[in-house]
């Protein structure tokens, strides 16, 4: 809430290190352990050289968590959370990779918009389903998850499909020059196109409002049923968006993709500084930390250590982070 | 459930009959709760003709008794308000490891699954209760770790043939008096009766659902929160272990993502029984039979011959419907 106070305030301060500190702090540390964790898996990758090939394949990995993630993020700030939502991305995935089988790119393109709608559509949905019948969120979530699940059974029962070559160097091609991986570039024009354009405006006002107190929020005049839905179509459409990159970078479709892209995105929203309780945060951080979150394996796999250690210490990251931000806030009350 | 409601009641004008039957109805939600549960058997008696022999049963309590125990553990931890989703992992790890250290006796096998248990809630416990991490978080770090370790070191808790434990199998799917009575009855049994009895008289458990329902009043009248919230943790892990010592009893073979399947169901059958994610409201004797009611309709949708995808629609739409029934119906106009 505190950028609705500072658009109030009128004249807009120059930028004080003290402000942006504590505004922009979270963030700013998860993109320098993204950092870090990028010279470890420079380091870990000698004495072979970190080539722009490296840097494509660090995307690729992270380019679905990295949607479900946004996904999650505007769900969490909203005062919800979707465990569904790796089910959402499995169901795009299988539509994509089963409709754009065999079709040319033009095609594929146009099916790729169809499923962004139907992202929206499941989000829509979902959302619908948890203001109208009153359940919290996580029991509503919880059992669509069984339901798109299945769904996602419905539509493929083995990975398999297919998509033009051209559409999935969408997510594993070069943009220009070879160190500009074209999955960063649409993450970034996802944010500015679609994102931003929300966030600054009253929806995204009413969005953080929302999430940070439901009552105040109505009194202020804030449609609080129509926001939460909406919250959960913007989620919609960026799980649709994670599903699409997975087509992708994949190639095919899998059905079974869900629980491990539902649970990370909980835990990339939590690394990226978004508060469970709602209303604050960003999108931006969630994104590093997905990233985050796909870099650890990897670099275990390069230092020869068993990758399954990788789970143990994501597992440790997400619960040490939060218990030291815990122990800050806790400062800060004093 | 049922003492905090009568005030309300009390206060309000006499209601008609129909609204009274209405009202007693939401008061005891277990009676809902059978009916739905001799529905789903009628509809499985119909789907397939001579379902409901004699040891019917004994069969569903023997497949209901690992989810049961899940699901005592998450009862437990979703009156304080919170929720474990490690349950399913340190299961898996107490049966996995349980089958590993078999050959060093049944007793320390099943010490050491206890301890597994112990271990979990322990850190669960410290980092709900003293580092005050949400619960949510807590747990699912917790959970990627222990099955991340468990999958690291598979190999190294193998010592010599890992086999479930002949006392094992027999406590899983064994059964007395002519298969009526399955023999986990005598487990689940007293250790059902000490929640329920515990829940509703002892100190400890009025405790969990005042923690559950107003934890700053707590604090103010002197309750140790964070001392509650170890000790629940620490329940919920060890009765998880127990849960998952009888499963693999039941599956007869230990793998390493054993009872993860039965991790949002035993979220499900608290919230279908009655208990609230908010904390404060529900208890035990509800989830006994929202576990048995998962485990009929899963029989149900396998004798109806659904396929997969189809069965788990079903599965989340009749969650949803029941979640939705709960709701709408303790909503008192």
């Amino acid at each position: 809430m505190t950028t609705v106070e500072g658009a109030t305030a009128g004249r807009r301060r120059a930028l004080e290190p003290r402000r942006v500190a504590t505004r922009h702090g979270w963030t700013i540390g998860v993109y320098v352990l993204l950092l870090l964790l990028l010279i470890a898996y420079i380091w870990a990758l000698a004495p072979v050289t970190f080539t722009s090939f490296d840097l494509k394949t660090i995307v690729i990995g992270a380019l679905p968590l990295a949607f479900a993630a946004m996904a999650q993020a505007v769900i969490v700030i909203s005062g919800g959370i979707d465990l569904s939502l790796g089910v959402m991305v499995a169901v795009i995935n299988v539509s994509a990779a089963s409709l754009m089988e065999n079709q040319s790119f033009a095609t594929s393109l146009l099916i790729a918009f169809g499923l962004m709608l139907l992202g929206v559509v499941i989000g829509t949905i979902n959302g619908g389903l948890i203001v109208l019948t009153g359940v919290p969120d996580i029991v509503v979530t919880l059992a669509m998850s069984f339901v798109w699940g299945g769904v996602a059974l419905l539509i493929m029962r083995t990975p398999g499909g297919g998509s033009p070559l051209e559409y999935q160097a969408l997510g594993t091609g070069v943009f220009g020059i070879e160190w500009i991986p074209a999955g960063a570039v649409i993450i970034a024009l996802v944010l500015a196109l679609v994102w931003l354009p929300i966030r600054w405006r009253r929806p995204g006002f009413a969005i953080y409002a929302v999430g940070s107190n439901r009552d105040r929020a109505y009194l202020s005049g804030v449609n609080v049923a129509t926001t939460r839905v909406l919250a959960y179509s913007i989620g919609g459409f960026f799980a649709a968006m994670g599903g699409l990159a997975a087509t992708a970078t994949t190639g095919i479709g899998t059905p079974y993709a869900g629980t491990f892209i539902t649970l990370n995105s909980v835990a990339a929203v939590v690394l990226g500084g978004v508060s469970l309780a709602g209303g604050k945060g960003g999108v931006v951080g969630p994104v590093a930390a997905a990233f985050c979150l796909t870099l650890v394996p990897s670099i275990m796999v390069f230092q020869g250590i068993d990758p399954n250690y990788g789970q143990v210490i994501q597992g440790a990251l997400i619960v040490i982070v939060v218990m030291i931000g815990g122990l800050v806030l806790l400062r800060e009350r004093r | 459930m049922s003492t905090a409601a009568t005030t309300p009641d009390e206060l309000a004008p006499r209601p008609g009959p129909v609204r009274a039957a209405g009202h007693f109805l939401i008061d005891r939600p277990l009676i809902m709760l059978s009916a739905i549960l001799v529905l789903l058997l009628i509809a499985c008696e119909i789907a397939s003709p001579g379902y409901l022999g004699a040891d019917r049963m004994g069969i569903i309590l023997q497949f209901s008794a690992p989810l049961a125990f899940l699901a005592a553990g998450q009862t437990l931890v979703m009156l304080t308000a919170g929720i474990d989703l490690s349950v399913a992992a340190t299961a898996t790890a107490a049966a996995y490891i349980m089958a590993g250290q078999a050959s060093r006796g049944t007793a320390t096998a099943l010490a050491i699954a206890v301890l597994v248990g112990l271990v979990v809630g322990l850190i669960n416990g410290i980092g709900v209760g003293v580092f005050r991490v949400n619960p949510l978080i807590m747990t699912l770090g917790m959970a990627s770790i222990v099955s991340g370790y468990l999958t690291v070191s598979a190999q190294s808790f193998v010592t010599g043939v890992p086999l479930v434990p002949e006392f094992v199998r027999e406590l899983a799917v064994g059964s007395l008096i002519g298969d009526a009575i399955p023999k986990s009855l005598l487990l689940w049994g007293p250790v059902a009766a000490l929640i329920l009895l515990g829940l509703r008289y002892s100190g400890y458990g009025r405790m969990l659902y005042a923690v559950g329902d107003n934890p700053l009043a707590c604090r103010l009248a002197g309750v140790r929160i964070w001392q509650v919230l170890l000790v629940v943790y620490i329940l919920c892990s060890i009765l998880a272990a127990i849960g998952g010592v009888l499963y693999v009893g039941v599956i007869n073979a230990a793998d390493l993502q054993l009872v993860s399947p039965y991790l949002l169901p035993s979220v499900a059958a608290v919230v279908i029984g009655g208990t609230s994610i908010f904390g404060g409201i529900g208890g035990y004797s509800g989830t006994i039979l929202g576990a048995i009611i998962l485990v009929v309709l899963d029989s149900l949708l396998t004798l109806l011959d659904a396929s997969q995808a189809f069965k788990q629609i079903l599965y989340g739409a009749i969650i949803l419907l029941l979640a939705w029934l709960y709701a709408t119906s303790t909503k008192r106009v």
